[in-house]
């Protein structure tokens, strides 16, 4: 069947079984490789998308579901040019190892804040209950949501990979815990 | 050595634009022309005979291209169909471990057949078509019922013993009949299941013009993946090339060579075409390993005063059904961390490691230590509960001082440095371990069950001296200076999470001067990369950072001659000094490490007989292993009426040595933790009595959400290591090894009013219910 969509903002058609799943589709038809597939279960929600802006587990929506619909995914969520505040954060705050279940988690994110723009860290471990983290213990990830959340409620200025680069501490860090980082003695053997 | 602005700094990772903008290439990302998808049947039975597999509906189906049987591949010209086992254990039982079941399964998830079509979708179908026909055998899942006759998993041994490992050190038996009090203790470390968030995935294609095999593998071990599958297909080594392009976490799980990744290497080879296999997480559940699954029956003696004098320790390994990888180390491992941070000298420790009809165990994030420092941490408190002392008092009592280092264990193993009193101390403090213990004395009065769980850990990593390891365990590093003055680097090492193309990336800009951003570090390529051993064990920096630290100081030393050459000087009076050369003492003239090797790369201002040309390659052979530790404590109140656990507070002061990143090493804390609490907790894979997989989906197997995890505190202390050049240790597995017996610890130690003195993990509300209800709910 022909398949009609919106993605990112621009219009997409595709032939598909009509038991394609929407994270199929997007990924094997529409190239786009940034939503990931984490389990069979819509447990992990490393497929996240924004489905009419809302987030939705792409491999629990048949393809055929999305019709006459508009998708956004990891890619129109925001790219090098011009991150999205929740993809700077996340960066910054080193809310990602590997990388596989972050871009769901990020996608999340982003409808967490739509649905609540000032969340307490109790409610940003709420709202991502249906996003699995294995590498980051959500630690760095709450921290994240919640300087994204201050980032758009304060309208801060979007960034480009190359405005943030090169990397250097970031400013909104904590100082390190714990005192020097260089044992004095090799400080010492430096100067 | 050159320490300026980057190493030690908290800077943002460089491999994070591409994972956070949906731009990285994982393995299912690899899209190539023609690509064909495979699915596999597999064994639905614990144990069975295979009395017939017919394919002949599924080769008849509309897509499908080919199917081939565990028959198929053994009969296959050069296939040596038996996976390998890395080990240095005399007299393993080495059952042969088909890519394909041949005769008879002896797990479900056993792979029996593959399906290859042109879509993944019709392969999935189509493996529903192979009539499979299964003579069921009795099955034995438990270690010790294994071990001690039941059913045999495979008949021609004769036995489920794949290996007996007795060690004895110092007298024990003479310890114990000394002792003023004897503790003993059944302590069952349950399986569990690493669950990376990316299944395992592969693509493999054969050019048969070059008659060279590609395969794209989410692995933590190209190059010793690459040996294996030319062992197994049959293959010169040099026509094969492994990349691990971006991967999706490991945790031990992909430091394996998987049938299903000879068996999608074999395909290839038949048809020609780029083959496809991404697992899915169900299946990702009864065939990817798993880890743990210990008995392990302790008897501990001490003194009245709190001093330890002899361990006593029975482990049942469960090994699985097969020899993965490293299965039989594993256990092995926990017979050399039954020291601890501890000074005891009488230690008897016998491994049983037994096949049961269940998938193998192997090294999952930790890898036999945190078995063993499991029991060892909860030996100290069952010490502490028997002689009314306070655990951390029996922990001071027992340490191994900081004078004594470095310090050979009754076990072994050399520790190359350590203040672990420092360490507790540092933690006691931030927790005011005072006031918790007054706080708990209240709300017990008010009902209220309070637990505070100390763990302070040990654990050996930094894998690790070849002589000490089943293969090698060295690693290597390039350094190459661009004709135009970019650095690339190339690294044995295969980071999937731990971010070594910054943290590399840091230590060259500081050494060599160069920006950070002109620093490249390349891995996980057989084709671009040298050879490494890989990610795992705590290993990457320690061993592969030690590697770029000497092929740095070997450009340094060329570079240095060039610029001598320049400036007609003696290259002993050039040094470098703050990422540039200059004359000692005289900055008026200097000379970038760009600069050198631009001349290198000239050739005509050498010094004559010095090649042109800037770049090095370098291997380290670390002496010893290293041993990060570090004290974390974790409270707990337990509600009365439901035995639900709330974790009121999680801080870890933890020492590895030298800090690159610290905001990097604090993450690996973070995870670490998550998962060492959640085994606590909530995480069991569960075999029903016939061998079925109960826990075979996230829905039925609980890695923790986000409200599940508590935040975490963390602080550091630094005692460098003397065995490499940087002083670092390592610390991807430290978090997994320290959290759990102190969230253990905590709970029980909550339950103390109930006269409970050990329960078995995970430490889930029933079993807490119940432990607290068995005394009608009343406290003694």
């Amino acid at each position: 069947m022909q398949i009609d969509l919106t993605v990112n903002g621009k219009r997409a058609s595709f032939d598909a079984e009509p038991r394609l799943l929407l994270v199929h589709a997007l990924r094997d038809s529409l190239s786009l490789t940034g939503t990931h597939v984490g389990c069979d279960t819509s447990s992990c929600g490393a497929c996240t998308v924004l489905l009419d802006g809302v987030s939705v587990k792409s491999c629990t929506v048949f393809a055929a579901q999305a019709a006459g619909h508009e998708v956004t995914t990891i890619e129109g969520i925001g790219n090098a040019d011009e991150l999205h505040p929740m993809q700077e954060a996340f960066w910054s705050s080193h809310g990602l190892q590997c990388g596989y279940c972050t871009t769901g988690m990020i996608v999340s994110a982003v409808d967490l804040l739509r649905r609540n723009a000032d969340p307490s860290d109790d409610e940003i471990r709420a709202g991502l209950e249906g996003n699995l983290c294995r590498c980051t213990g959500y630690e760095n990830i709450v921290i994240a949501v919640r300087a994204a959340g201050k980032a758009m409620r304060d309208g801060t200025k979007r960034h480009s990979v190359a405005d943030l680069m090169p990397i250097h501490p970031p400013a909104e860090q904590p100082p390190p815990s714990g005192e020097g980082i260089i044992p004095p003695q090799l400080q010492e053997a430096n100067r | 050595m050159a320490f300026t602005a980057m190493v030690g700094a908290r800077i943002r990772r460089r491999e994070d634009p591409r994972l956070i903008t949906g731009r990285a290439t994982y393995v299912d990302d690899v899209k190539q022309v023609g690509t064909v998808f495979a699915a596999f049947v597999r064994s639905p039975h614990g144990h069975a005979k295979l009395l017939r597999v017919d394919a002949s509906r599924a080769k008849a189906h509309p897509g499908v291209l080919a199917v081939y049987t565990g028959d198929d591949l053994h009969h296959a010209h050069n296939l040596k169909s038996s996976l390998p086992v890395a080990h240095k254990i005399p007299d393993l039982k080495t059952p042969p471990h088909y890519v394909l079941a041949i005769d008879e399964v002896r797990f479900v998830g056993e792979p029996i057949a593959v399906v290859v079509a042109d879509s993944a979708y019709t392969a999935r179908d189509a493996t529903e078509l192979i009539e499979v026909e299964y003579a069921p055998l009795p099955v034995v899942i438990d270690a010790e019922k294994a071990a001690n006759g039941a059913p045999f998993v495979h008949e021609s041994l004769g036995t489920n013993v794949a290996f007996t490992f007795p060690f004895s050190a110092g007298d024990p038996d003479a310890a114990f009949a000394a002792a003023d009090v004897t503790v003993k203790q059944r302590i069952v470390n349950q399986r569990v299941a690493p669950v990376p968030i990316e299944p395992r995935s592969m693509v493999a294609n054969y050019d048969a013009g070059m008659q060279q095999l590609t395969m794209y593998s989410a692995t933590q071990i190209p190059h010793l993946l690459r040996t294996q599958l030319a062992v197994v297909l049959g293959l010169p080594e040099n026509k094969i090339r492994v990349i691990a392009p971006e991967v999706g976490g490991g945790f031990g799980a992909k430091l394996n060579v998987y049938a299903e990744e000879a068996v999608i290497g074999w395909v290839a080879m038949q048809l020609e075409r780029p083959v496809k296999y991404i697992e899915t997480r169900s299946e990702s559940f009864q065939a990817m390993i798993h880890g743990r699954d210990q008995i392990d029956d302790i008897e501990v003696a001490a003194m009245r005063d709190g001093t330890i004098t002899a361990l006593r320790v029975k482990i049942y390994a469960n090994l699985g059904a097969y020899h993965q990888l490293l299965t039989p180390v594993v256990p092995v491992l926990t017979l050399l961390m039954a020291n601890g941070c501890y000074r005891f000298s009488n230690v008897a420790v016998t491994v049983i490691g037994a096949f049961t009809n269940t998938m193998s165990t192997d090294a999952y994030r930790g890898a036999g230590r945190p078995e063993a420092t499991f029991f060892v941490e909860r030996a100290l408190d069952l010490v502490a509960l028997k002689l009314g002392m306070d655990p951390a008092e029996v922990r001071r009592k027992n340490f191994i001082p900081k004078s004594a280092f470095p310090h050979t264990t009754a076990t072994g193993l050399t520790y190359d440095s350590g203040d672990y009193e420092t360490t507790m101390d540092k933690a006691l403090a931030a927790a005011d371990y005072a006031g918790l213990r007054k706080r708990q004395a209240e709300l017990r009065k008010q009902g209220r069950y309070l637990g505070i769980g100390l763990s302070t850990y040990v654990e050996v990593c930094g894998m690790g001296p070849s002589a000490a390891m089943p293969a090698a365990g060295w690693d290597s590093a390039t350094v190459r200076v661009e004709p135009t003055g970019s650095i690339t680097v190339l690294t044995g090492v295969s980071p999937h999470g731990q971010g070594e193309e910054t943290t590399f990336a840091q230590i060259v800009a500081d050494e060599l001067g160069v920006p950070i951003d002109h620093v490249s570090v390349v891995h996980g390529d057989t084709d671009k990369v040298q050879y490494g051993v890989g990610t795992f064990g705590s290993r990457g920096t320690a061993v592969g950072g030690s590697a770029l630290k000497l092929a740095i100081e070997t450009i340094q030393a060329k570079a240095v001659k060039i610029a001598a050459h320049q400036w007609e000087a003696n290259p002993d009076d050039v040094e470098y000094r703050n990422g540039k050369m200059q004359v000692k003492g005289d900055p008026s003239k200097s000379m970038t490490t760009a600069e050198a090797g631009f001349l290198a790369f000239m050739g005509d201002k050498l010094p004559p007989g010095l090649e042109p040309g800037l770049d090095a390659t370098r291997r380290f052979e670390p002496p010893n292993f290293v041993f990060p530790f570090g004290t974390h404590i974790c409270v707990v109140e337990i509600d009365a009426q439901t035995g639900q656990v709330s974790v009121e507070k999680y801080l870890a002061v933890d020492d590895c040595g030298r800090l690159i990143n610290p905001m990097i090493a604090e993450g690996q804390v973070h995870g670490g933790i998550a998962q060492g609490l959640s085994q606590a907790l909530f995480e069991e894979v569960i075999y029903d009595e016939g061998g079925q997989l109960l826990t075979g989906t996230l829905m039925d197997y609980a890695i923790p959400h986000a409200e599940q995890v508590p935040h975490y505190e963390l602080d550091h202390t630094v005692t460098p290591t003397t065995v490499n050049p940087l002083g670092i240790k390592g610390i991807g597995e430290a978090g997994t090894i320290g959290s759990t017996p102190a969230v253990a610890n905590a709970v029980i130690d909550a339950l103390a009013p109930f006269g409970v003195v050990h329960i078995d993990m995970p430490l889930k509300p029933e079993k807490l219910w119940a432990a607290m209800h068995a005394s009608n709910g009343s406290t003694r």
